[in-house]
């Protein structure tokens, strides 16, 4: 079998399609990192004291921190002081209107299939369109308002909802919780906060896009989701990035709070610059993301499709506090040519009676690495918990490499733990047999990826379903023959 | 139809057929039968364009295109469909889906528009009834879980879906049951018109009862030793393939 998979693997350059660079004038913090760079991002942003302290602090934190190691990935180290740590474009910042925001960048996004002409939206979802270290403009902010909703970027939560930002900004994640989000912690810049008050269902998607376009800069954003009692929201962000020779650093924090009753689904579909083919560039993505079902009966699900990124270090994780509380993690990642991910998750059952559902496809192609890693921990408490994780990966040729690093913790008796892992590879006679039907390769191989993801893909919000689908399919285009 | 015309072909460096010469006319059904390890599939495989085989001479013709030349999908879209003795699994992928996509790659082979899903829903309903095949089957991931009854017959509507010119059917009696072969051959008959042709490759006569050939074929060796009607099948059924095997070194002999 092995001689004939040689046939699929012959590789021939990925097509980035949002490799794109929008020449607008920027205005950027100098390079690098000291307490003055924090000084000049809460200053721009016109922070209250209270935060800056908090941002000074984490820097200090941060400062006296390593780097992680323990991940399944090598990469040079990271030279801190080459980073622009915030870059904005030069336009009127929290526009009045979005008719306000410059139409170039209004052209990047609708370059990028988002349109921020609310008409022409998709009824049913909302965008916040973040640029490097800014937001630019949120849709159906107005529609939602009258629901109680809020929806808006960081910094104007901030200025608008600082109770609210004080209460839960790093409840979940602690500044110092791990090297990079003491650093995000320190120069966080724009992302979305998302408000759902007690007993109201969302009517819509709420999503985020993420768009590096600055060069030698870094993204630092923080996301922070709050839900009250019996509310339910589904929130989705998607990134893209410049084809660019150098690394560029993406290092962001995602918190969720969901209290009783509450149900959040947050969906990500990550598709930075990877690099290209032999591995030059691409972006670096340290991101922390954990939600906390802090209410009895609260539900927290995680659905990622990863396919860009040179690195991916990311684990959403699940803190079941809540009695009955439930915590998912859908996760399909796709590794091509160069590409290093160690993604999975962290489900720590506290609550008595609480669940969770571990579901990771792992695709390898080129000469990629692809790790799942992930923890299962039952507190001495957390009676009748349960977790049940399947982690499958899929091979296509044999110079890409999967593992699995599982990793169960349980301290209670009560405990049913399940852990399911499967490796297998696309079979010659698999393609074949599509072959023979009239389905060329590059088809046959989206065929079995997106069969073999398909349970996770299923997760995905409809609207987003498809698009999904064929970025599977492009993210391994070239990976056979 | 399809003319193969002297054909050696064989698997790293290991030749298996040595010079077969084969003619099929629209509207014939043709059987290849032959002990194991004589060849056959290995002519399956080859005219269906399996990148493992080498063919080192010959020519085959089809529909007047040099068939050696096509990729496999090529091959499929000018009409050529393989019944697989072992039908693959593809976890997750539907078979109606998969079907669907078939279907449109080879109409876009074609140079026509793509079906769209209420008339590709309609056809498939249509051949449902006449393949005898559950709607639940083709609503599961493809040939995952399928018993061997299962895949074979799936096999058959999916020839039946694609409406092949010429359709090989690669051992399609292996592992089935009497009534599981009936309602495969059934299925083959009603595909047969005066349009097209079906090579039938197996082992046994039994299915030959229920799919007529209009002429056998016995491949020994890499070669077609011997051609009749349908009766020759009959005889190798009741004498078995060691008469083949006896008469051949009788000749070998006589010539020595």
């Amino acid at each position: 079998m092995n001689d004939g998979l040689s046939a699929i693997e012959k590789t021939v350059l990925t097509d980035y399609k949002y490799g794109f660079v929008t020449d607008i004038e920027a205005d950027e913090a100098p390079k690098g990192l000291n307490e003055d760079t924090i000084r000049f991002i809460s200053a721009k942003k016109k922070e209250p004291q209270w935060l800056l302290d908090w941002r000074l602090k984490s820097y200090r934190h941060w400062l006296k921190m390593e780097e992680p190691a323990w991940a399944n990935i090598k990469y040079p180290p990271i030279d801190f002081q080459d980073i622009i740590f915030y870059s904005a474009p030069k336009q009127k910042i929290n526009p009045n209107s979005l008719d306000e925001i410059d139409p170039e960048l209004k052209r990047t996004f609708e370059k990028l299939g988002i349109s921020l002409e609310e008409q022409k939206r998709l009824t049913g979802v909302a965008v916040d369109a973040v640029i490097d270290s800014v937001s630019i403009g949120t849709t159906f902010k107005e529609q939602l308002g009258e629901l109680g909703i809020i929806f808006c970027s960081m910094s104007e939560a901030v200025q608008e909802h600082p109770e609210l930002i004080k209460k839960y900004l790093g409840s979940v994640v602690p500044p110092t919780d791990n090297h990079f989000a003491a650093l995000n912690s320190a120069v966080f810049s724009d992302g979305s906060f998302c408000y759902i008050p007690k007993g109201v269902r969302c009517p819509m998607e709420l999503s985020t896009y993420f768009r590096i376009n600055a060069e030698n800069t870094g993204q630092f954003e923080r996301t922070l989701i709050v839900a009250e009692e019996g509310s339910y929201v589904s929130y989705l962000e998607g990134c893209t990035a410049p084809m660019r020779d150098e690394n560029q650093l993406h290092a962001a924090v995602v918190e969720l709070i969901a209290l009783d009753n509450a149900e959040i689904k947050y969906s990500t579909v990550q598709n930075w610059y990877p690099g290209d083919k032999q591995g030059k560039g691409g972006i670096y993505n340290f991101v922390t993301k954990r939600g906390i079902c802090m209410g009895d009966h609260s539900k927290i699900s995680w659905t990622q499709v990863e396919t860009g990124s040179a690195i991916t270090w990311k684990y959403p994780s699940v803190i079941l506090k809540g009695d009955h509380s439930v915590g998912e993690f859908y996760s399909v990642a796709v590794t091509n040519n160069h590409q290093q991910a160690d993604t999975g998750t962290k489900m720590m059952h506290i609550g008595k009676n609480t669940k969770s559902r571990i579901v990771s496809k792992g695709i390898s192609a080129g000469v990629s690495n692809n790790s799942y890693r992930g923890l299962v921990q039952v507190n001495r408490k957390a009676d009748n918990a349960r977790n049940f994780s399947q982690c499958d990966s899929l091979l296509l040729g044999d110079k890409c490499g999967a593992h699995t690093f599982p990793y169960i913790e349980v301290k209670n008796k009560t405990a049913v733990v399940e852990h399911e892992a499967t490796t297998s590879k696309i079979g010659e006679d698999q393609i074949f047999y599509c072959n023979q039907r009239g389905i060329d390769t590059e088809t046959a191989v989206a065929l079995i990826v997106n069969g073999f993801a398909r349970e996770v893909m299923n997760q995905l919000p409809m609207e987003f379903a498809v698009e999904a689908q064929k970025l599977l399919a492009i993210s391994l285009e070239g990976s056979v023959g | 139809m399809l003319r193969i015309q002297n054909l050696h072909a064989g698997i790293e460096e290991r030749e298996i057929l040595k010079g077969i010469n084969l003619t099929i006319n629209a509207g014939e059904v043709h059987a290849i039968m032959g002990p194991n390890g004589s060849g056959k599939s290995t002519l399956a495989s080859v005219l269906a364009g399996r990148e493992a085989y080498e063919v080192s001479q010959g020519s085959v013709d089809f529909l007047g295109k040099d068939l050696l030349e096509l990729a496999p999908e090529e091959r499929a879209g000018e009409g050529l469909f393989l019944a697989f003795q072992y039908p693959v699994e593809i976890p997750g992928l539907s078979t109606t889906n998969f079907i669907k996509t078939a279907l449109n790659e080879v109409r876009k082979y074609r140079g026509e528009e793509p079906m769209d899903s209420l008339a590709f829903l309609k056809m498939m309903k249509e051949k449902m009834a006449m393949m005898e095949i559950d709607q639940s089957l083709l609503s599961r991931p493809l040939n995952e879980g399928f018993s061997g009854g299962e895949k074979k017959r799936n096999e058959i509507f999916q020839m039946a879906m694609l409406q092949p010119k010429l359709a090989i059917l690669d051992e399609t009696d292996s592992g089935l049951d009497i009534d599981a072969i009936r309602i495969v051959a059934n299925g083959v008959n009603k595909l047969k018109s005066k349009d097209n042709a079906v090579l039938v490759v197996t082992h046994y006569q039994r299915l030959l009862d229920y799919i007529v050939p209009d002429f056998v074929h016995v491949l020994y060796n890499g070669r077609i030793v011997k051609s009749g009607g349908k009766e020759l099948a009959l005889e190798l059924e009741e004498k078995g393939y060691d008469f083949i095997k006896n008469e051949i070194r009788a000749a070998e002999e006589v010539n020595q």
